[in-house]
């Protein structure tokens, strides 16, 4: 079969804020770039970033850099890598600057300066008092960044391959990356996209949970093609939470709801969590309040026909404060679940919201694997950046306004890194035809006929399982029986078939592969947090209710062959400032 | 083997269905979960111009695709406006 080929200097895949930020820096550099994208880049998930972008600024209140690393480490639980976070803080100032200066609108203060909120988690001198640290374009930073990005691109003369699918990365024997087979969705053709670097941008996966906020395209694909590729991924157990999405549908119920005075009540009317925080009670931290959710539906304590969900009680603080203060709210459970919280609880579950784990990566966006005798071995022509990536700045736990920025400064990294490789690699390297083979063997699955099991139930059966034996109640127990469903789902995907096998724009095909995608990250989730002992940041378990330092404080890497675990230590050494040793993280 | 430079064929007939079911995919769950479920549940019974009505709201951005699908904005386009109050009344709970 022929298959067409394009040739670029460098390959993106994703469009959302990191791959353009990336490609921006490359097309401006003249390289030749092609971004890859499965839908319109302006309709990747960065667009619903609404809360903004951290940088040490001080246009409110006084701030530093160093204060702002000070914070990102305590709140990743002390699995933060200290370099990575020390170049993400230093170079936040200057990436908002260069964002402003590409047609950002962020919001101003009356001196002019860009206005800046604070946020959770954020602190002056080192544990101090509130900051304000957080640089937003109204309620709309992530679409102002996006649509920014995408302008930029289409003048420095990007070359965009938009609603295509990237299958699989194409490696050749030494383990070089040469670009990536790709499927154009509208005419199902395949394309080979020879190319000397391959950034992957594709975002989380928050789609492995039933209840998520994510955008349904977040299906892990860049993770999963890199574990194809035997890379492994890194911290896959760290999953963020929020404790209040509408049950069942996953859209966020911000805290400002409990800030306000709103109540979590069970089936029986009661205010349960004055058993499980008795001070802070609905304003505990979102883990405990997310644990409590969990344990009250487990215990046969939840509402509705099912029992499996709590309920958000706002109608005590009457109609004129809902009005005025939370009317985003109400319009979101008037419109998902026809309930107007001014006299009827909104129904509400623990939502999976970020992926703090990802393709591990040094701070200049190379993948980095234990390919030979180092634990950091950099994976010649691949990079990663954002969600998908695990740099690792979050480490444990993200705080507010960090995403955005990671997103920005790393895919402004890579793209200055690619700059490098360019210069010293002129050259394509040959691409042999069982690279491509590979992948097309992943294509030829889902054209096999005859009866299966269906795949939008595989995928439902999936999210419910990971919801229930991975989500935010996590036991020796629970665990070890998600490991067995999962890893029985992935044997029935075997067997899976899709009805459909035209070629034009057959979206049936590709939910198969994501589902592919989905399957072989929720083992990796499943599989690594049933190895953690210990509780740290998102990942809780309530039979390992402390912090292990002494055992745990290192990263887990997932490899797709045999389901093997390895671990590596965390980098503490900052690049020029002393340490953070771990400390009893208290807010 | 292969061929350079190789462009595909656009506008093939009969996909129109398909495409907008595609472009149903957004970058935010709140717009995924109107589009996608009405898109399932009604788009075989949509008239030609309701369709025409419904491709047109498709092209809008993100934002203000949300603010038209949570009811804060009213698009200037009659059908337009018609089609996300067909949306928004479709929603199950």
């Amino acid at each position: 079969m022929a298959i067409a080929k394009r040739k670029f200097d460098s390959l993106v895949i994703g469009a959302g804020g990191g791959g353009l930020r990336a490609a921006l820096q490359l097309s401006r550099a003249e390289a030749t770039v092609a971004v890859v994208s499965k839908v319109f880049p302006t309709r990747s998930h960065t667009v619903a970033a609404q809360g903004g972008m951290n940088a040490a600024l001080a246009n409110v209140l006084p701030d530093n850099w160093h204060w702002h690393m000070y914070d990102t480490v305590k709140g990743s639980d002390y699995l933060g890598d200290q370099d990575a976070i020390e170049y993400m803080c230093r170079a936040a100032s200057h990436c908002v600057i260069e964002l402003e200066h590409s047609g950002v609108p962020f919001s101003r203060l009356d001196n002019g300066k860009i206005y800046q909120r604070p946020f959770g988690g954020q602190s002056q001198n080192f544990g101090g008092d509130q900051a304000a640290r957080t640089c937003a374009a109204a309620d709309r930073t992530g679409h102002a960044i996006l649509h920014a990005l995408y302008q930029q691109n289409i003048r420095a003369k990007t070359h965009f391959f938009d609603e295509y699918f990237a299958v699989d990365l194409l490696k050749d024997d030494e383990g070089y990356v040469l670009g990536a087979l790709v499927l154009d969705i509208e005419t199902g053709e395949p394309l080979i996209i020879e190319a000397k670097t391959t950034l992957l941008a594709t975002g989380g996966v928050g789609q492995l949970f039933r209840t998520n906020t994510n955008a349904r395209i977040n299906t892990g694909d860049g993770m999963a093609m890199a574990l194809r590729a035997g890379i492994p991924v890194q911290d896959m157990e760290f999953f963020q939470f929020h404790p209040t999405g509408i049950a069942g549908k996953g859209m966020l119920i911000t805290e400002g709801v409990r800030g306000e005075g709103g109540y979590l009540i069970n089936k029986d009317g009661e205010r349960f969590m004055e058993r499980y925080a008795p001070h802070a009670r609905d304003l505990a931290s979102r883990d405990i309040v997310s644990r409590a959710i969990a344990i009250e539906v487990r215990e046969g304590r939840g509402c509705g026909p099912r029992g499996d969900h709590v309920l958000l009680k706002l109608d005590h603080l009457g109609a004129d404060v809902i009005h005025k203060r939370l009317p985003g709210i109400r319009e979101t459970a008037i419109t998902f679940v026809h309930v107007d919280p001014v006299d009827t609880p909104i129904p509400v579950f623990p939502t999976a919201h970020y992926t703090m784990g990802g393709i591990p990566t040094n701070r200049f966006g190379q993948v980095v694997a234990p390919l030979g005798q180092l634990v950091e071995e950099p994976v010649p022509g691949l990079y990663a950046a954002g969600e998908c990536a695990c740099v690792s700045v979050h480490g444990a736990n993200r705080l507010g306004g960090n995403s955005l920025l990671d997103i920005i400064v790393f895919g402004r990294a890579a793209g200055n890194h690619i700059i490098g490789y360019l210069q010293e690699n002129h050259y394509h390297r040959p691409l042999h035809a069982d690279s491509v083979d590979r992948g097309m063997q992943r294509l030829a699955r889902w054209d096999q006929q005859g009866d299966g099991e269906s795949v939008d139930n595989l995928r439902m059966e999936l999210q419910r399982e990971m919801e229930n034996h991975c989500g935010v109640f996590r036991t020796a127990e629970v665990l070890q029986d998600g490991v067995v469903k999962i890893k029985a789902i992935e044997q029935r995907l075997q067997h899976a078939r899709i009805k459909d096998h035209s070629k034009i724009f057959n979206t049936a095909r590709i939910e198969a592969m994501e589902l592919e995608n989905m399957v072989d990250l929720a083992l990796a989730t499943v599989i690594s947090a049933q190895a953690r002992q210990e509780s740290r940041g998102a990942h809780s378990r309530v039979d390992f209710p402390e912090r292990d330092d002494v055992h745990w404080m290192k990263h887990t890497l997932f490899f797709k062959e045999g389901y093997k675990l390895d671990y590596k230590p965390v980098r503490t050494k900052p690049l020029s400032v002393d340490s953070f040793p771990p400390q009893k993280r208290v807010y | 083997m292969y061929i350079e430079n190789y462009e595909p064929q656009r506008d093939q007939p009969g996909q129109q269905k398909s495409r907008l079911y595609w472009q149903c995919r957004r970058g935010m769950l709140e717009l995924d979960s109107l589009l996608q479920d009405f898109f399932k549940q009604q788009f075989d019974a949509l008239t030609a111009q309701q369709r025409a009505s419904f491709e047109l709201l498709l092209q809008s951005p993100d934002d203000l695709l949300l603010e038209y699908l949570m009811g804060r904005v009213v698009p200037m386009d009659a059908g337009m406006s018609d089609v996300v109050a067909k949306i928004r009344q479709s929603v199950t709970v």
